[in-house]
């Protein structure tokens, strides 16, 4: 079988091991349904040993802060980050979701306080298998779609 | 632990530990209380009662429980009168208070408005409600009639009956009573089960727990029925609450079946829930309930404002 063949990029970032279909939450959590510059180059459903089939983000010209990473492990736990430099990987690392969520998720509750005065939302993670996180205002848990949804 | 300025907002921030302190603090203010009727503990300190929505009997209770400390008093019993209605925020609200008293007890409609109280505050901070989420100065005070009145809490089964979805007081006392070897038996109608995730959690604690609507069946196994109102004002639909209301009544009749033993229990008030003709019976614990109240709530404040 051809090996599928995506362009590599001089410099920037690549998310590998998104899970299939959720490349757009992905682009969507960095920002990039405008154009920044850079190529955008997405693929999607690609044959992947560790996953079966995965999707991948390559960007360029635009390097991952931590608070980034974070809102990807979210969505994609198993996503690898390679950082490149002169169409060179000079660092990889994986995805990892950190104890506390802070500032990148909205509570889904209408009646927590953190919806309604001026405060930076902060969750617990109370499980990472099957992603379970507590409100730390609320103390509502919530799971799956629902964190997707708040992202 | 040292509970100088330590904030009161959760009954998950508590370990057994932290408990039977308190009640042990609450046990001994009482007797303290019967010897000498006033004490003089907080003599000079100053609370401020912060209720954003009415609560007569929770705030009226930390009242009484300041003024036998021998300290005083100064707050709201409503919003509608203070600052918050001309928009001042939340947090504005709180760093002004602080600067006017030594301890704040908070009631707040939303969720998570205590703890945000208390990262504003410098001074120790008491969650007595914060919407449907906790109320733990109530959990103690249940806890600690339970204990009045069994000499333990350890060994007994415990029935929560009625509106177990919405309602903090029976979230709150589920959560604690995981710290004992009890068994539990949570009667609800189906609309108003206790949510998933605290059943869950009070079965990975290794708590017994039966979930069930038939009340007149469970009846015989429980030493402690612990019933709560069908909280209207709780309700995201009132047709949903049309279709609960009036589930359950405790009366004489539903109770014959019952241990000798039993206690009824109500975070109170109640509506129609408990027929009057049982506050009579031995078995009525509920005004018990308000009494411990007020020691409990002096342990509190005596012990964050750090003079006990």
């Amino acid at each position: 079988m051809p090996e599928l063949k995506i362009e590599v990029i001089p410099e920037g970032t690549v998310i590998d091991h998104i899970p299939v279909g959720k490349w757009l939450k992905v682009v969507e959590i960095l920002g990039l349904t405008k154009p920044n510059g850079g190529t955008l180059l997405i693929a999607s459903n690609v044959p992947s040993k560790k996953l079966g089939r995965k999707d991948i983000v390559k960007v360029e010209g635009r390097y991952l802060s931590e608070e980034e990473v974070n809102k990807i492990a979210l969505i994609a736990p198993m996503a690898t980050v390679n950082i490149v430099k002169d169409y060179k990987i000079i660092e990889k690392f994986n995805v990892e979701i950190p104890d506390e969520i802070v500032g990148i998720l909205r509570c889904p509750n209408p009646n927590c306080v953190s919806n309604h005065e001026y405060v930076v939302p902060k969750f617990k993670v109370e499980s990472r298998e099957p992603l379970k996180l507590r409100c730390h205002y609320c103390e509502r848990t919530i799971e799956g779609d629902e964190i997707l949804g708040n992202l | 632990m040292d509970w100088k300025g330590r904030d009161v907002i959760s009954i998950r921030d508590f370990s057994k530990e932290d408990i039977e302190f308190v009640l042990n603090v609450a046990e001994r203010l009482e007797e303290e209380l019967k010897e000498k009727g006033s004490l003089d503990y907080a003599r000079g300190k100053i609370l401020a009662t912060l209720f954003f929505e009415p609560s007569t009997r929770t705030r009226l209770s930390f009242e009484s429980a300041m003024h036998r400390l021998g300290g005083s008093v100064i707050g709201f019993s409503s919003a509608s009168s203070t600052s918050v209605k001309k928009g001042e925020s939340l947090a504005d609200t709180i760093k002004t208070v602080e600067q006017y008293s030594d301890v704040i007890v908070i009631r707040h409609p939303m969720e998570g408005a205590a703890r945000l109280a208390a990262e504003v505050a410098e001074i120790p901070v008491i969650n007595a409600g914060d919407g449907s989420n906790q109320h733990p100065t109530q959990t103690l005070l249940d806890l600690y009639t339970i204990k009045h009145t069994f000499g333990k809490i350890d060994g007994l089964t415990i029935g929560l009956l009625g509106d177990l979805k919405y309602g903090r007081t029976v979230h709150s006392l589920a959560e604690a009573l995981a710290f004992y070897d009890v068994e539990l038996y949570l009667i609800s109608p189906e609309l108003l089960r206790m949510p998933k995730h605290i059943v869950d959690e009070l079965r990975e604690k290794g708590v017994k727990v039966h979930e069930t609507t038939d009340l007149e069946g469970t009846i015989p196994e429980l030493d402690v029925l612990y019933v709560t109102r069908i909280q209207r004002e709780r309700f995201p639909d009132e047709e949903e609450y049309l279709k609960v209301k009036g589930s359950y009544q405790v009366n004489l009749s539903i109770l014959k079946n019952a241990k000798e033993s039993l206690k009824i229990m109500h975070p109170l008030p109640r509506v129609d829930e408990i027929h009057p003709e049982v506050d009579k019976s031995e078995r009525a614990l509920y005004f018990r309930q308000v009494f411990s109240g007020v020691p409990v709530r002096m342990a509190l404040l005596g012990l964050t404002l750090g003079v006990l």
